[in-house]
């Protein structure tokens, strides 16, 4: 076998007439579940994005108008200061949105990069590492997120701290795992023989093969993410009025339950909607990215 | 197995540190916070010296560690109660919460994966997998909401919040614990039905479960043996759910006004009752870990493999 033939990639080496990504969309395209989650998706982040836009301030007020019904003027009624529950969910959305994909994508960077360097090295650094994720996965997730929200303080910059370090254990796992099993593969010990350097290896080519494995795991922790941030919220160590938030608004809808019942629906459903949606769309990446399904 | 049993300790002798430097750099100085805020300085200076505020960190965790074995947790700064005993009040209220959770999670979660397994591609499966989403992706408390109004509010079917003890009045403390118990089990539930079905499969799928097929072995037979290797997989993610139900238990505590171990920790939170925060952390942490630690020696009773491999990893 030619030098060349050992150190390319898998993924460029790849014989078939089509792109791996295509042959990925299609499988995924045939999945009605998948392509809802999709569908749930794509519409949460352009109502984060849009709506604050489009609709009236979430903050502004009127008296005149407290804890009405849902009606033309406002689409999911108001609530006891009078503001518009419609603006303030798609305000809320926005938080939701920062919190999920902020705090993932932290996890993510900390966690496969440390992950990756572990599994590659192993020897002590694993071991220690391995020892540190174990302590931290000593702590039930909540509990860990909610001492770290009340060390931080409560802020979002401070709630997607909270919840990036929470997951970064397992993330970390998950890299390690990967990093473990790709680096004896054959393209690994070319690209050795090549004389590549470490960090190469680690972000050049364990990384990209284990990217299926890191993808499903960040929609897995997204919609953790969003319940994460809206239960911190709810439990007054999250984002702080008036500054909207499900979570925040579910707290104050509390009161209102035989009163004002839809205050407590609508922020639920779009909690429910927004994770339901990344499960979805979890499940059948898994499912299409699977090994197992190339074949 | 001995191994695993080291481990477990060693993680706990370092989650005691972490709790015990996390605690300090809460915000608010513990003195100030025993003295009061508006308190003389010298009493804050007597209060330092003695609980040992005023001594270097690490003695402070050694002298903590050694009394905390001994069962004395210190006592709460609200009301100067031994910890222990706060500790010893509410821990069996959200053990009867959570016991009563993997009942419903157990019933709910093991019979929908099982049905949902052997029934593959019926409306059953369809139902099932459903249901398995929604609980995933429903909040805690949310469905907390949802069952005060509907069977609080509306129905005024069970009452919506508040605590009776079992040896109080047993019929009044199950009426009371129905609901929040159904709460936190259904997000367990959802979990068990998806690796049931999972791990069901993958058994009913395997060689052994064909070659009895071939033989003439009845569907139920066939099922009953494939059911009886999976439980290993829904042994370990009962375990690690765990502290998915711990802190499900502080949300359904928070929700339901029931004061168990939950509610002890985000009072303690608000309060800057770092006493009581501490010793229940370290409680619900070592409990945590050493329920794993049962889980792993359970998982290899049930997987004869890992007991000729000698290890439960």
């Amino acid at each position: 076998m030619s030098q060349k033939m050992i150190t390319a990639k898998p993924k460029a080496a790849s014989s078939t007439p089509r792109p791996r990504w295509q042959r990925v969309a299609r499988r995924f395209a045939r999945r009605p579940m998948a392509v809802t989650g999709l569908i749930l998706v794509v519409g949460f982040v352009l109502f984060a994005i849009l709506g604050p836009i489009l609709l009236t301030d979430p903050n502004q007020q009127d008296f005149t108008a407290i804890l009405q019904t849902p009606s033309f003027a406002h689409l999911l009624g108001t609530d006891d200061l009078g503001r518009d529950v419609f603006a303030r969910i798609a305000n809320g959305a926005r938080v939701s949105l920062m919190a999920g994909v902020m705090s993932t994508a932290l996890a993510l960077i900390i966690g496969i990069t440390i992950g990756l360097i572990t599994g590659f090295y192993r020897g002590w650094v694993d071991v220690v590492v391995m020892r540190i994720v174990d302590v931290m996965l000593a702590f039930p997730f909540l509990i860990f997120a909610v001492g770290l929200a009340a060390i931080l303080g409560a802020s979002l910059t401070n709630v997607i701290i909270a919840l990036a370090v929470s997951q970064v254990p397992e993330v970390i796992r998950i890299a390690r795992g990967e990093a473990m099993a790709i680096r004896e593969q054959e393209f690994v010990s070319g690209a050795v023989a090549d004389g590549a350097r470490d960090g190469t290896i680690m972000f050049r080519y364990i990384a990209p093969n284990a990217m299926s494995a890191f993808i499903v795991q960040a929609t897995v922790a997204i919609p953790a993410a969003i319940i994460g941030e809206s239960t911190l919220s709810f439990l007054g160590l999250g984002v702080q009025p008036p500054m909207s938030s499900w979570g925040i608004m579910l707290t104050s809808a509390q009161q209102y339950l035989a009163q004002a019942p839809y205050l407590a629906l609508f922020p639920g459903i779009a909690i429910a909607l927004t994770a339901l949606g990344f499960n979805l769309l979890g499940d059948g990446l898994r499912d299409v990215l699977d090994p197992k399904e190339t074949r | 197995m001995l191994q695993r049993v080291i481990t477990s300790i060693v993680t706990l002798f370092l989650a005691s540190i972490v709790v015990f430097v996390g605690v300090r750099l809460l915000p608010g100085d513990p003195a100030l916070v025993l003295a009061g805020e508006t308190a003389d300085p010298a009493v804050v200076a007597a209060i330092r010296e003695q609980f040992g505020l005023n001594q270097p960190i690490w003695i402070q965790y050694f002298n903590y560690v050694g009394q905390a074995l001994q069962g004395n947790f210190g006592v709460s700064t609200r009301d100067r109660i031994p910890v222990a005993e706060i500790l010893l009040q509410r821990l069996p209220i959200t053990l009867e919460l959570a016991g009563l959770a993997i009942l419903v999670g157990v019933l709910i979660g093991l019979t929908a994966g099982i049905v949902s397994a052997v029934k593959r591609g019926s409306f059953a499966d369809y139902a099932a997998n459903v249901f398995g989403l929604i609980g995933l992706s429903v909040p805690h408390f949310w469905l907390g909401m949802l069952a005060i109004l509907f069977f609080a509010i509306n129905l005024q079917a069970l009452p919506a919040s508040g605590y009776v003890a079992f040896t109080e009045d047993p019929g009044e403390n199950l009426r009371r614990m129905i609901l929040p118990a159904l709460v936190l089990g259904t997000g367990l539930s959802a979990v068990l039905m998806r690796q049931t079905r999972a791990a069901l499969l993958g058994q009913l799928s395997a060689d052994y479960v064909r070659t009895a097929r071939s033989k003439g072995v009845s569907r139920n037979r066939e099922v009953k043996h494939a059911l009886r290797n999976s439980l290993t997989t829904v042994v370990t993610v009962l375990g690690l759910q765990l502290g998915a139900l711990i802190g499900g238990a502080i949300i359904t505590e928070q929700i339901f006004v029931i004061p168990g171990f939950g509610k002890l920790i985000i009072d303690a939170v608000s309060a800057r009752n770092y006493p009581v925060l501490q010793g229940a952390v370290l409680v619900a942490v070592t409990g945590y870990v050493l329920v794993n630690l049962a889980v792993d020696i359970a998982y290899a009773y049930l997987n004869p493999r890992m007991r000729l491999a000698g290890g439960a990893r």
